[in-house]
């Protein structure tokens, strides 16, 4: 009995020690971070290397780090989020600064917020990722449109849950409007889709010929080729036709309100878009830049390559109208 | 013959069967002492903190939450939830009550390894599990390809819905019966078994009719944990393509950053939870589950299984395997198909932060539970039932509720804490607690309360009386309950997440972080070291523990050195 009970005491007396130490200096710059660490604390650590700016960063679920600022509101830790989408962003608008004009100005307008709370830092692709033991490009339609097809029934893999999907869609709401992407929804559904959790279930069910097609991200099929050898059988084919199934999705940065440290945030948000971090993101997430001078990984086509819908992408954060719309047609518990 | 079965019933009827015992035993209960009352109270107050957070954020729920709730679809996903926790828990049961049964009272070959293996589950979080899972069963997987190489099957049934949600989730969560069911087993006052067969039952008839009946109270403790934890479960099920009720939350949270809608939605969670838990005390039975005499804990002479033995032992090792050693292969196989195509790191900082917060999460929840288990054993009533239910409120939430909660209350009314490993460890106890308590509360069924108010009438004061004499009888539920909490721990992600110190890192983490972005390789090394960070203590404990009961020929004295 004694030693629960002191083993509880030590216990006690370590939090209280632990708890003690967790001071933190005014300067370091405090990050929250809804991108994965595998992907950004390379480009992260480099940016404290360069400009001796100490940097804490927590990593989460963007949708988790969007809830955890908006319940800490003006008592945040935290001096910029960085998000994995613009739905995240446009939940934390609130409570994010407008960012100054030097830094709007370097990223392209249709990739930034309109209220200028937030910036682009780099894009994702929409792209229909097919195997390539069963399939050739010439197999698949011109447009995402041509999968309602019933010859596709049994043949396509979806993840209807994911925020890159859901984005998908609110930009066909806007290009096609209401009616038509639930339409285009419906028919998807007419042929049985298989559902997964996200873009990483459905390469992989691609690749393994579970599904024939599905509709993912661009750059997780990068990393299954990095990792298992040009042999894994699937490869990316962007639509012919300008539509919304090669949408170009975006990641970025805002600054919060209540940052005692903005004028360090704001170096490191023009770290992030200048070409440094750029060509770290173009060569080793095999993401899209947003802005010029940077050579891209191998396969990965030029953006003026990209038949793209034109859209604009900060709208994409309105995501409940998707939601009531994919909830309807059953698309979504 | 009838002079025997007369015999029988007398040395069993109050133990094994309720309806023997009761009224007769409304002996006025002692009060609970003051202190033991007011630390409870404190304990109910930090678990409700979740549930106040939630009726804060539900208020002025807008048009969303209603109209979710109110649709046809909402109701046709609680009952496929309820569907997948009777499923899960029904599976859970019965392949964890045999196990615990073999390898404790039985002569299975190597009983002391399988007891380490079966338990290691409990730390493989649910989706790396749902992903091997996938990748191993899945339509064109790697049993598939296996198969295809010798008999040419092309492809296998989907594993996707329900078979593969409740497949991957038994395997997840039957250690959770598993381990309190064993506990109770090896406390069980061997003297009802040797009179049932003393008398003339069978070994397969005791097993049946005096054994399982004394092990009720083992299996509901462990099956609510199963029932709860396979309610708030969003891994396994999002991966399996299976729609639960917890899954429709965190659609709201990650589609709609709608936290209202959220909030509203689990409070609904938390109601299906209290059906489960009044629906679980409903069937408690009130018998008595100690021994009759102050008997020393001298263990079960060992049944021998003939020539069941060797296809036991296969049963065992197939289930073994399929839980822990086909996972681990997976994710080997992972590791070396990475580390071909690049570097792989050992993540050793981020294990001892695992090892640090997880011992610290089972040290804390240990002692919070031992409060909670006295009042709901020793002095049931209205406030141990309710701080009992409060108890298990967390668990059966998803962790992102209760990290956002404690993110509120952190940041508002205890910022020093904010960020801190304490906080942190909070959240774990908030989660975990019933896990703990429930170990205890079994344990302490088995103990004769005799002993307890021998020691009183001898002048020990009630908390002296707790502190010297009941403890040392219960510490096998202390460090049951403290193990489950420490492997919990260690694969929580969410709060994690959330509630940690900046930078903060755990095996979890490094998990989560490499698979949510398609990286096996950087995943799997992590995972496979959380299992065997897992493994390692685990072991030390229960092998201990067996050796120390094979040692244990002559029994210890009951009061241990308080009597």
């Amino acid at each position: 009995m004694w030693r629960t009970g002191a083993a509880a005491l030590l216990a006690m007396l370590a939090i209280g020690g632990i708890a003690g130490c967790g001071g933190r200096s005014e300067e370091t710059l405090v990050v929250y971070s809804g991108r994965s660490e595998t992907l950004v604390a390379p480009i992260i650590k480099q940016f404290s290397d360069l400009t001796g700016i100490k940097t804490e960063v927590k990593y989460g679920d963007t949708a988790a780090l969007a809830s955890t600022l908006l319940e800490e509101g003006a008592k945040s830790p935290a001096d910029v989020f960085f998000a994995q989408d613009p739905g995240g962003l446009g939940a934390a608008r609130p409570l994010l600064a407008t960012l100054p004009s030097s830094i709007r100005g370097r990223v392209p307008e249709w990739a930034s917020a309109l209220d200028g709370t937030w910036v682009g830092i780099s894009g994702r692709a929409r792209v229909v990722v097919y195997n390539n033991r069963v399939l050739t490009e010439a197999d698949l339609p011109d447009s995402i449109a041509g999968f309602t097809d019933p010859a596709w029934k049994g043949k396509i893999g979806w993840a209807p849950t994911n925020g890159s999907f859901l984005s998908m869609v609110t930009a066909m709401r806007q290009v096609w409007g209401e009616d038509a992407t639930e339409q285009w929804v419906r028919g998807i559904q007419a042929n049985g889709p298989r559902s997964y959790s996200g873009n990483t279930a459905v390469v992989q069910a691609v690749g393994s010929g579970e599904v024939q097609v599905g509709f993912v991200n661009h750059y997780y099929l990068h990393r299954f080729l990095a990792e298992q050898g040009e042999s894994f059988p699937a490869r990316n084919y962007y639509t012919r036709s300008a539509d919304p199934g090669s949408v170009l999705l975006i990641a970025g940065v805002g600054i919060l309100k209540s940052s005692k440290n903005k004028a360090n945030a704001e170096k490191f948000v023009e770290f992030l878009i200048g070409t440094v971090a750029q060509q770290y993101f173009a060569s080793q997430t095999f993401e899209h830049p947003l802005v010029g001078g940077v050579v891209r990984a191998p396969g990965i086509p030029e953006l003026s390559n990209i038949k793209r819908p034109e859209i604009d992408v900060s709208q994409l954060s309105d995501l409940s109208g998707t939601q009531a719309l994919l909830r309807r047609v059953g698309a979504i518990p | 013959m009838l002079f025997h079965r007369e015999n029988l019933r007398v040395a069993l009827g109050q133990f094994a069967l309720p309806q023997f015992r009761l009224r007769s035993r409304s002996v006025s209960r002692p009060r609970a002492p003051i202190a033991l009352t007011a630390t409870g109270l404190l304990i109910a107050i930090a678990v409700l903190l979740p549930i106040v957070y939630l009726v804060i954020r539900s208020v002025g729920a807008g048009e969303a939450a209603s109209e979710m709730l109110f649709r046809a679809r909402t109701g046709a996903i609680v009952v496929r939830s309820l569907v997948l926790v009777v499923v899960v828990t029904a599976g859970s049961v019965a392949i964890a009550v045999p196990l615990a049964w073999l390898t404790t009272r039985t002569d299975l070959p190597g009983r002391r390894w399988w007891v380490v293996a079966a338990v290691l589950p409990l730390v493989v979080p649910s989706y790396v599990a749902a992903m091997v899972a996938v990748a191993a069963l899945g339509p064109r997987g790697m049993l598939q390809g296996a198969l295809d190489r010798i008999f040419g099957i092309e492809r296998l049934p989907a594993i996707y819905g329900l078979p593969g949600a409740a497949l991957v989730l038994v395997l997840l969560s039957y250690p959770y019966v598993f381990v309190t069911v064993r506990a109770a087993l090896r406390r069980m006052d061997p003297a009802l078994d040797e009179a049932a067969r003393g008398l003339g039952y069978g070994p397969g008839r005791t097993s049946l009719k005096v054994t399982l009946p004394l092990l009720r109270p083992a299996i509901a403790a462990g099956a609510l944990l199963v029932a709860l934890y396979t309610l708030s479960d969003f891994g396994a099920v999002s991966l399996l393509g299976y729609e639960t009720f917890t899954w429709a939350i965190f659609i709201q949270y990650e589609t709609t950053f709608d936290r209202t809608a959220a909030s509203a939605l689990s409070l609904v969670l938390i109601a299906v939870a209290l059906g489960i838990l009044l629906l679980d005390s409903a069937t408690h039975a009130r018998g008595r589950y100690h021994r009759s005499t102050s008997g020393a804990v001298r263990p079960v002479s060992n049944l021998s299984l003939g020539r069941w033995r060797w296809p036991a032992a296969i049963g065992v090792g197939t289930l073994v395997t399929s839980a822990v050693i086909a996972p681990l292969g997976v994710l080997c196989f992972w590791v070396a198909r990475g580390a071909s195509a690049g570097g792989v790191e050992f993540p050793w900082p981020s294990a001892w932060n695992s090892l640090r917060v997880s011992l610290l999460a089972a040290a804390v929840s240990s002692a919070l539970a031992l409060p909670v288990a006295i009042l709901a054993v020793r002095f049931a009533g209205r406030f141990a039932a309710f701080l009992d239910r409060a108890t298990h409120m967390g668990f059966a939430l998803p962790g992102v509720v209760v990290a956002l909660a404690l993110v509120f209350f952190g940041v508002n009314f205890a910022a020093p804490l904010y960020q801190t490993i304490a906080l942190l460890v909070f959240a774990y106890t908030v989660l975990f607690l019933p896990a703990a308590s429930g170990a205890i509360k079994t344990s302490l069924l088995q103990v004769n309360p005799h002993v307890e108010e021998a020691a009183r009438s001898l002048g020990r004061s009630e908390v002296k009386t707790i502190l010297q004499v009941t403890l040392p009888l219960i510490t096998p539920g202390i460090l049951t309950g403290a193990a489950m909490v420490f492997l919990l721990t260690m694969k929580e992600l969410p709060a994690t997440l959330i509630l940690g110190p900046l930078g903060f890192k755990t095996l979890a983490t490094e998990v989560w972080s490499a698979a949510s972005e398609a990286f096996f390789a950087k995943a799997a090394l992590p995972a496979i070291m959380l299992v065997l960070a897992a493994g390692a203590p685990t072991a030390f404990l229960l092998l201990r523990e067996s050796r120390r009961a094979s040692d244990d020929g002559e029994g210890r004295s009951p009061g241990g050195n308080g009597a």
